[in-house]
Parts: structure tokens; C-alpha cells; sequence
């Protein structure tokens, strides 16, 4: 079995966790939950990080600086965006 | 050795998403959850600027740099009701990373196998070692650069319409022309078409002349057709395109996965691909629509007059001075926010209505319709910021069986949730779920006026005789019922 179609069980299994896990969350926490998400979808720095610093080829590390600068923003942005919105929840005193 | 171990850190990386992901679950848990996320994160960045493969820093850093001041910045001093802007524009942001990345990947390798092919036969498997990587890209690697790039660039660019229409630069209403689905479908099919030479290429199997020029081509081609989808979407249906992208922007980070070979990013990014195709079903259910219906059905906001036929029947109105007296000497009371009340920013006096109508035992609730907002759980995150409880937030489905004992029932700028003429199954938005609150003792609706709401029909709850209407501004009403309890 090749490597593509390993990556290709890994996706699938990781969907059906996915699909497992996040259908459990209330509606309360949706707005959190999709961006909490969408910074873990930030995690496409690590591709960014490894061509940047490659050092092959001008066009190849340009882009992926920029792909860096993207998702760093995407990360950072997104996981503390969540911790703000996720303080104000607070049950009956 | 060294790179078992940079697995294995992914690995434990993965399984902290998982969980991380697994206490955003709960109120309780939720933050601890989104930390350890973070945490996961952290630790996946670390591991791979430890990778001997990099060589180079300034861009790095650079990059890293800018990209964290701006996050924090933007996460820091965005509204709450601007939320769906912000998380829009993040996905968009992430679909675009993945998309720079697998073409990054794609000529990064491409001119590596040119430069084993100048060395010669011979030369190849010691010229491979020495670059740290394998010999090219292959037909399925080149096919992965294609679905990310595709995939990612229309998750930037129809991320950037849906926050156009939401900030209001854009038109809210569908914008519709002529062959629209002919257009978009030859677009999809050039892009295959493209993808399809591409891998064919990479593969071996003909001669691929000008790489450059055919990845640009189908990020061109891509940056339209996300353009393209999200305009003929209504500024009502933005919870389900907002939902699709986010789930987009998980699955080109797969696809940027497949093209680097790294596990942990096809992991990452099939989570959020999960997690957003299943709130776009979340709220598509909501409205009682297909995905297709969505994308294709240029609904919401076109003024059709249809329904039920109210005709001139009178209704009722009230003043805050008897509304208040209502609210004062009832056993409970929901409440039923609408977009309505974070448009007037109403959320703080709501509390304070909350407060005071408490302070007489007055048992209150907030009955919460899953479009109430501009994205899934935005209403709940509002009234979270004015410091209501959320054991107080109950959801549409435990909601409907309290109103038949509910004393009085409160909508705040609600309208076609609301409408019990979804339950007619001949009226357009027959089948829509909707809080039964016309079946609560009495209704007090909070409105400007008798406007139809985004699906364009007249609401029979309004003429109904244990409905009172209060004609008023949002947040002016709501503070004058406040100011009214406060003396009853």
C-alpha cells in the first residue's frame, strides 16, 4: 500500500472521528466551536514553514511566506478570538 | 531517529485536537478545550522549525511575526456581532495559506526533478538525498496540489463575498444574471480539465510545457468561481455558506497534507472539514433547505409577497406600560431574540429586564431558533457578552414543549422564525422548524412595524388575539419595559 492511499485512510478515519466528536457539542457553542475549528485549519503553517525555509527556488519560498503570514494569522487570531468569546460564558451564580 | 521523533509529536498533536476539540463539547470544559488546541499547535510549529530541512530564517520569522500581531489585533478588537465577518475572513485566510502552500510544494519539486534530470540518471538517487526529498511530485501529488489550490483559493475568494455581504458593501440579496449555472459549470469542468493535465504531467505521461501559467490559470479560475457561488446567495442564508467555507478550509488543508506528506495537516484538516459540513447541515436543517437550494435557489430578500392571507384583520397593540404589567405578575417568561436585537444592540437592556424580572421570581428564558443569528451559535455568543447565563439558553427543540406553559413569550426582532405559517403545508416556507411560541398564554412581538422578514411573507402570529403588538425600536422597547417593571 502507498503512501497516497495510507494518507488516504488517515483523512477518511479522521472524518468519521470528527464527525463522532463534534455532533456532541450543544448549539450554544457552535459560533466556538467553528472558530476554535477554523484555527485548527490554520494548521497548514507547518507545510507554509517547511517550503519557506527551504531556501529552493524564489517563487516556491515567496509563496510559502506568504502562506505563512496567512495561517499565522488564521492560528493566532482564531484561537484567541475563541478564549474571548469562551470567558463570557458563564452559568446562573 | 530524529524524524520518528518529529512524527511522533505530531501524532500527539493530533490526538490533543481530538480532545481539544471533544471539551468544546461543554460550557464547562470549552475553554480548557480550545486551549488545549492551542497547545497541540504550539507544539506542531515547534517540532517542525526543529526539522533539519529548514535552512533559511528571515522569511520565517518574518512571517510568523506579522501574521501573529495581526491575529492578535483582529482577534482582540473585533464586536461580537461582527463575529461571522471575522470568522469568514479567517477561513478565507486559511483556504488561501493551503492554496499558496500546495503550489509552493508543486515548484519547489517541479524544478527539483528538472535539476536531477540535468545531473543525470546516475546522479539521481544521491542529488535526491542530498535536497532532502523524493523525485517529484508524482500524478497523486500533483492532483493533491490541484484540489488544494482549487479548493483553497474558492474558499478565499468566496469568503471575501460572504464578508462583503455581511459587512454590507456588498448587496445582501442574491445577485442573479443570465447562464449563471452554465458559466459556473464551465469554470468547474476547465478547472478538472486543468487538474486533470497537471497530474497527467507530473506523472509522466505527456510533456508539461508551462507549469507556471497552468497553476495560475486554475487559481484564476478557482478566485472566480468562489466569487461566483457566493453572489447569488441571499444575506439570510450566510450561516450555511459561512458553515460550507469553514468546512473548505479544513479540507484544503488536507489536500496541502497530501501534497507535503504530512499526516498531522490531513488530520487537522479532515476534523474541520468534519466539523463544518456538519453545522452547514445543522443549518440547512434549520431552514428547512438543501444545500443545493442554497447555492442554486438565489432565495432570501427577493420581496415576494405569498402566504398566508392575513387580509385587513386588525391586531393588537400594546404600550410598554401593559406589556410591562404582563411580564410583572407572570409565573414565566421566554424570551425570543431575533437578529433584530443585536442589529439594535439590545443585548444589555435584555439583561437588565432579565435582572429585574428575576427579582420579582419571575422564572425568564431565552429560546434560541438556530438562525438567529448570521452563523451558527452567534445569538447565544451575544447574549453570553451581555452576561446571561447560558443555562439559561434553551434551543429550539427543548423550547417548544414549554410554550403551551409559558405565561408570556417575548420576540425581539424575530420574525419568520417565528411564523406559524410554516406549519401550512402550503406556504413557502412550509416544513421550516420554527419555536411554537403562538402556543404560549400570551405574545408580546417587539417590531418597527408589520414588514414581512427575509423570506417575504406575512407572520399570522402578529393578528393572532393572544398576540400584543409593540410597535417600537428593539432596544428603546425593550428599556422601557425594563423602566415600566421596575415600577409595577
Amino acid at each position: 500500500m502507498g503512501e497516497w492511499m495510507l494518507g488516504l485512510y488517515v483523512f477518511v478515519l479522521a472524518m468519521l472521528v470528527g464527525f463522532e466528536v463534534i455532533t456532541k457539542v450543544p448549539p450554544t457553542l457552535h459560533t466556538p466551536l467553528m472558530s476554535g475549528a477554523n484555527a485548527i485549519s490554520g494548521i497548514t503553517l507547518l507545510g507554509a514553514l517547511v517550503v519557506a525555509g527551504s531556501g529552493s527556488g524564489r517563487l516556491a519560498v515567496g509563496l510559502a511566506i506568504g502562506a505563512v503570514v496567512l495561517a499565522t494569522v488564521n492560528v493566532v487570531g482564531g484561537f484567541l478570538v475563541t478564549d474571548r468569546m469562551l470567558r463570557m460564558f458563564r452559568k446562573r451564580d | 531517529m530524529v524524524e520518528s521523533a518529529q512524527y511522533l509529536v505530531y501524532l500527539l498533536s493530533a490526538a490533543l485536537f481530538v480532545w481539544g476539540l471533544r471539551r468544546l463539547g461543554s460550557p464547562a470544559t470549552a475553554r480548557s478545550g480550545n486551549a488545549l488546541a492551542a497547545l497541540a499547535m504550539l507544539l506542531a510549529v515547534v517540532v517542525t522549525l526543529l526539522d533539519r530541512g529548514i535552512v533559511s530564517w528571515t522569511g520565517i520569522a518574518g512571517g510568523l511575526l506579522a501574521g501573529a500581531i495581526i491575529g492578535a489585533l483582529l482577534a482582540r478588537t473585533v464586536k461580537m456581532t461582527a463575529m461571522p465577518e471575522l470568522v469568514g475572513v479567517f477561513n478565507g485566510l486559511g483556504g488561501g495559506a493551503s492554496a499558496l502552500v500546495a503550489s509552493a510544494e508543486f515548484f519547489r519539486t517541479f524544478q527539483f526533478t528538472w535539476e536531477i534530470e540535468m545531473i543525470g540518471e546516475s546522479a539521481l538517487l544521491v542529488a535526491a538525498r542530498a535536497m532532502g526529498g523524493g523525485p517529484g511530485l508524482g500524478a497523486p501529488g500533483a492532483a493533491s496540489v490541484a484540489l488544494g489550490v482549487l479548493v483553497g483559493t474558492v474558499t478565499l475568494s468566496g469568503s471575501f463575498i460572504a464578508f462583503g455581504k455581511l459587512k454590507g458593501f456588498l448587496p445582501g440579496r442574491p445577485v442573479v444574471w443570465p447562464l449563471q449555472k452554465t458559466l459556473n459549470l464551465i469554470l468547474f469542468l476547465s478547472a478538472v480539465g486543468i487538474s486533470a493535465v497537471l497530474a497527467a504531467g507530473a506523472g509522466g505521461v505527456i510533456d508539461l510545457g508551462a507549469p507556471t501559467v497552468l497553476l495560475a490559470a486554475l487559481a484564476g479560475i478557482a478566485l472566480l468561481l468562489g466569487i461566483f457561488l457566493v453572489l447569488p446567495i441571499g444575506g439570510a442564508d450566510m450561516p450555511v455558506v459561512i458553515s460550507l467555507l469553514n468546512s473548505y478550509s479544513g479540507l484544503a488543508a488536507s489536500a496541502a497534507g497530501f501534497v507535503v506528506g504530512n499526516p498531522l495537516l490531513i488530520i487537522a484538516g479532515a476534523l474541520v472539514g468534519a466539523s463544518g459540513l456538519i453545522l452547514t447541515q445543522l443549518m440547512c436543517r434549520a431552514m428547512n433547505r438543501s444545500l443545493a437550494n442554497v447555492a442554486f435557489g438565489a432565495f432570501g430578500g427577493t420581496g415576494v409577497q405569498a402566504g398566508a392571507d392575513t387580509g385587513d384583520r386588525p391586531v393588537r397593540r400594546t404600550t410598554p406600560e401593559e406589556a410591562a404589567l404582563l411580564l410583572a405578575y407572570a409565573q414565566s417568561v421566554i424570551i425570543v431574540p431575533g437578529y433584530g436585537l443585536a442589529v439594535a444592540q439590545a443585548q444589555h437592556e435584555v439583561r437588565k429586564l432579565m435582572d429585574l424580572l428575576q427579582a420579582r421570581d419571575v422564572q425568564v428564558r431565552f429560546a434560541i431558533h438556530p438562525v438567529a443569528g448570521r452563523m451558527p451559535g452567534h445569538m447565544n455568543v451575544l447574549l453570553a457578552e451581555a452576561d446571561i447565563p447560558y443555562d439559561l439558553l434553551v434551543d429550539m427543540d427543548d423550547a417548544n414543549p414549554e410554550f403551551p406553559r409559558t405565561d408570556v413569550v417575548v420576540v425581539v426582532g424575530a420574525n419568520d422564525v417565528v411564523n406559524p405559517v410554516a406549519r401550512d403545508p402550503g406556504s413557502p416556507i412550509a416544513g421550516m422548524p420554527i419555536l411554537d411560541v403562538d402556543r404560549a398564554r400570551s405574545v408580546v412581538v417587539i417590531k418597527r412595524s408589520l414588514s414581512p422578514g427575509f423570506a417575504g411573507i406575512d407572520n399570522p402570529l402578529f393578528y393572532n388575539e393572544n398576540t400584543f403588538m409593540l410597535f417600537m425600536d428593539a432596544k428603546e422597547a425593550v428599556s422601557s419595559l425594563a423602566r415600566e417593571v421596575k415600577e409595577a
